[in-house]
């Protein structure tokens, strides 16, 4: 042992440096706030084709061609049985006062349900299609409701928010419309 | 007595994904496939797709409403004959990696597979001289 080279004195605090920096790294991921929204990746791309009935008697069902008119517009994943969906309600009346059309998708949702909501919420949709197996939800990476897609006029997703639309939210998605119509 | 746990607990985490609506679950969301073969291949695939609102459980294990949609989506399109991994790759356009269980070697988590063999390739380099510094004494 004694022609063995003595260890320099930096090497022996490596590994508690190392141990030092995983508790770092550890504490940082549990005091971190967790992430939970998965994103849609579909951003860009566009709609897939599908046919919904109409969700509501007073309104017509959507299909993809509604949504590929030229026309910029809002497409809303709501539900009746979602309560931060009747919390965006004021914030969709507002956008819909400024002209913006806006599309709904009522997901698994009964007729007699969509019409009750709409009726103690107000109606901001031009139509509304029933979405009773998500096929159109998981076609277009939602995960949630609500959730409200930019849809520009050729019927390409454009943008996604997650979540209800709060009054400080409205902004971003006008913007967004806008730049869908370039 | 595990068994049984995990059921008390399925059904409490059961009780809200009832009571959220009132329509029938799609077909096959609660329906094995008559083939024992595909039922197999839909089940291994979605024993490792995540579930979107329970981000911690599979489809195959979740109550909720979208699990059972996604549960129906996989065995239509296993009985249509559509291949396992290309009903993930659907799904991973659509969501991301994330949506999958199974891991994949990309751009962004090839260390994860790298550094366990640096540093086991490290510890043979180390040995291999101690033994042989061992030999010579």
């Amino acid at each position: 042992m004694s022609d063995q080279k003595p260890t320099s004195r930096w090497t022996l605090w490596l590994p508690l440096a190392l141990f030092l920096g995983f508790v770092a790294l550890v504490l940082f991921g549990l005091y971190r706030p967790a992430d939970r929204e998965v994103a849609s990746t579909m951003i860009g791309k566009p709609l897939p084709e599908f046919t919904l009935r109409a969700a509501a008697p007073d309104r017509p069902g959507l299909t993809r061609a509604d949504l590929a008119d030229g026309q910029p517009r809002l497409l809303n994943i709501f539900a009746s049985w979602c309560v931060p969906c009747a919390v965006e309600a004021p914030q969709l009346a507002a956008l819909k006062a400024e002209g913006i059309d806006i599309a709904g998708v009522a997901i698994r949702d009964r007729p007699e349900d969509v019409a009750a909501f709409l009726a103690r919420h107000g109606n901001p949709f031009s139509r509304i299609g029933a979405d009773d197996r998500s096929i159109v939800q998981l076609g277009i990476g939602s995960s949630g409701v609500p959730e409200t897609f930019v849809i520009d006029g050729k019927g390409t997703i454009r943008y996604q928010h997650i979540g209800e639309i709060r009054p400080e939210h409205i902004a971003l998605l006008r913007e967004k419309l806008k730049e869908a119509t370039q | 007595m595990i068994r049984l746990l995990l059921t008390i607990l399925a059904l409490v985490l059961a009780l809200p994904g009832a009571a959220q609506d009132g329509v029938p679950p799609a077909p096959y969301a609660n329906v094995q496939l008559a083939d024992p073969a595909q039922e197999a291949q839909a089940h291994a695939l979605m024993l490792t797709l995540r579930c979107l609102k329970c981000q911690s459980q599979s489809i195959a294990d979740s109550d909720a409403p979208m699990a059972g949609d996604m549960r129906s989506l996989v065995r239509e399109r296993i009985a249509a004959g559509e291949d396992p991994e290309a009903i993930r790759a659907w799904l991973v356009e659509r969501y991301g990696d994330y949506v999958s269980y199974q891991p994949r070697v990309t751009s962004l988590t090839w260390p994860l597979y790298a550094i366990p063999l640096l540093l086991l390739l490290g510890v043979a380099v180390v040995l291999r001289r101690r033994l042989r510094r061992g030999g010579d004494a």
